[in-house]
């Protein structure tokens, strides 16, 4: 107690130096990530704007560029991802339940299912293309060059990511939900249905969607599947060919004729839309979900 | 109280634990033992028995050799230091410790002389008996009525006539109602910690237990919630039997009919600690005369 107490900062050179410079690492990181994304933006909205117009949802695919559109594909897309997610959110969900609410985690089968969900979410999606190729196109299932064999190949791609992010959800769930409702004599289903559940909704929403929004921009395990290009017909059932945007925009691009350019801008400005959308949703339905009691 | 004789029979098996523990029973103790777990099952007025139990979580021997009963009507509380396995005893009574992955049970619990970890015994039916508190008050993020009526509910009650009347007896019963009659509709989350507790309370006579196991149930609480749950005990325990587990002391000497002293005891082996009950009889008696001198020293405050 000898001198008064100062609560003003000491300048210290060294230390607002140190600070600057990992200020400035920070945000050039965030430039470097934003301007590449924001240059890519802008030249695809440029090189794309003379044919944004309701003409390219509206027409088909046609080799004339001056008339051709992406209706067909819009529509491939929404049906592949449509049976998608109402494949893999049921699997994906019920997994994660059993594997973090059931499964006792001491059995070796249980071990190994983990391990190879955690692996099979880090496997390019060229090879589960090659086995859909191998065995749902061909093969044992042999259901063609069809809406359903995508769906099934982009099953197996979103299925490890959704039963991660659902465990991550279910995890999330506070343990004293459980043992009070077990301590009312409640079942161990029904505390999964009325206390983890609708507690880990809005993670398992959320995460869901944004995995299943992948699915909606692949195009590398469907083009192993050979997707065809060009169909001047929307799906009209799981047995419909069809083709997805991310295929046509491949197609327009790599097609000879420089008029198909603005074309293939065009369509990944679309794409890029849907994308927005997805995310939107998966954000506004977390918020409307998560009502905090 | 009526029969002094069931306290001797107690405190003399007890007795045997402590004195005995390396050397082996003679044959004519265990059968004098096991004559006495069989006539405390039989007694009306008795509800749990625990005979040699013990419990491990995989090869730690957490609480070894507990042999007690709970009486009907009363409120028992088991009191020790932290580490003592008074709250396993307690989930071992309605078998929360299954929950807990590597839990082991040995010995024997009997409720009304079935077995509890028996073959008939299945363990949400167990816990529709015996209910619990936690230590924290843990509402679900539900109104305050679906709280109450989310026991009721699971178990059966679909009517809303029925489900109304159980909340508002339940709420009654926990001495709640009057705070919260205006407003059951809301979340069950902006109580009070104490209103929480007594949330929790309600959830749990909600289905009429014959039990209530309390986890250390106003440790989170300021001493004013303190003072209405243990009033609230007080008032609930003609219609249902309470065992409570206390670090307060002075709680379990103004709260309880009968308390169980625990303590923990070094391993020859291993360095960690071995839950063993010392002294279990009248509060009244481990209060003011206990037998052991280490609950002597407990209460009186010389460790723990």
């Amino acid at each position: 107690m000898t001198a008064a107490m100062s609560l003003v900062a000491v300048p210290n050179r060294a230390r607002s130096v140190k600070d600057l410079i990992f200020k400035a690492f920070l945000f050039a990181g965030l430039g470097i990530a934003l301007g590449a994304l924001l240059t890519l933006l802008v030249n695809v909205v440029v090189t794309g704007s003379a044919r944004l117009n309701w003409d390219l949802v509206q027409n088909m695919p046609s080799a004339r560029p001056k008339r051709a559109g992406i209706q067909s594909a819009i529509f491939g897309s929404l049906w592949v991802v449509g049976v998608t997610s109402l494949i893999s959110l049921p699997l994906g969900v019920g997994a994660a339940v059993y594997l973090e609410e059931f499964a006792t985690k001491d059995r070796w089968y249980n071990r190994l299912i983990e391990l190879n969900v955690q692996n099979l979410a880090a496997i390019p999606s060229v090879v589960f293309g090659i086995l859909g190729l191998a065995f749902i196109k061909r093969g044992a299932l042999s259901l063609g060059s069809t809406v359903i064999t995508a769906s099934l190949v982009l099953t197996m791609l979103v299925l490890p990511t959704v039963v991660i992010v659902s465990r991550e959800a279910i995890r999330a769930v506070p343990d004293s939900f459980r043992q009070g409702s077990l301590a009312l004599g409640a079942t161990q289903w029904e505390t999964v249905r009325r206390q983890v559940l609708p507690n880990a909704f809005p993670g398992i929403l959320t995460g869901s969607i944004l995995s299943v929004s992948r699915a909606l921009g692949e195009s590398a395990p469907l083009l192993m599947l050979g997707a065809l290009t060009f169909i001047t017909f929307n799906p009209t059932g799981l047995d419909s060919a069809y083709t997805v945007l991310p295929i046509q925009i491949f197609a327009y691009i790599s097609n000879a004729k420089k008029d198909f350019e603005p074309l293939a801008a065009a369509s990944i400005v679309v794409l890029l839309i849907l994308l927005l959308v997805l995310n939107a949703a998966a954000i506004y339905l977390r918020n409307r979900f998560q009502k905090r009691w | 109280m009526q029969q002094p004789s069931i306290y001797e029979i107690d405190s003399r098996s007890v007795g045997d634990d402590m004195t005995q523990q390396s050397v082996p029973d003679t044959q004519a103790q265990q059968t004098a033992a096991n004559r006495d777990f069989e006539a405390l099952d039989a007694r009306s007025d008795v509800v749990l028995t625990a005979h040699d139990l013990s419990v491990f979580y995989g090869d730690f021997c957490a609480v070894r050799d507990v042999s007690m009963y709970i009486k009907r009507g009363e409120i028992t509380a088991f009191i020790g230091p932290s580490g003592c396995g008074k709250s396993t005893v307690l989930r071992c009574f309605n078998r929360m410790n299954d929950l807990i992955l590597g839990a082991r049970v040995e010995g024997d619990v009997h409720y009304h002389g079935i077995d509890l970890y028996g073959p008939q015994a299945d363990a949400g039916e167990v816990r529709r008996r015996i209910g619990m508190v936690f230590q924290k008050p843990n509402p679900f993020p539900k109104s305050i009525y679906d709280n109450v009526a989310y026991g009721p509910r699971v178990n059966g009650t679909r009517r809303k006539s029925d489900l109304d009347a159980i909340v508002e007896k339940s709420l009654i019963g926990a001495a709640l109602w009057d705070e919260v009659k205006d407003r059951l509709s809301s979340s069950a989350m902006g109580l009070s910690g104490g209103q929480q507790q007594r949330l929790c309370i309600a959830r749990s006579i909600a289905i009429e237990p014959e039990v209530l196991l309390m986890d250390e149930p106003c440790s989170a609480l300021d001493p004013i919630a303190t003072a209405r749950i243990e009033d609230l005990m007080q008032e609930i325990k003609k219609q249902f039997t309470i065992v409570i587990v206390t670090h307060n002391m002075q709680q379990a000497g103004r709260v309880s009919d009968s308390t169980a002293f625990f303590t923990t005891e070094v391993n020859p082996n291993s360095d960690r600690r071995t839950g063993v009950l010392v002294e279990f009889d009248r509060t009244q008696k481990i209060f003011s005369n206990p037998v052991d001198p280490r609950t002597e020293a407990y209460i009186t405050g010389r460790f723990g």
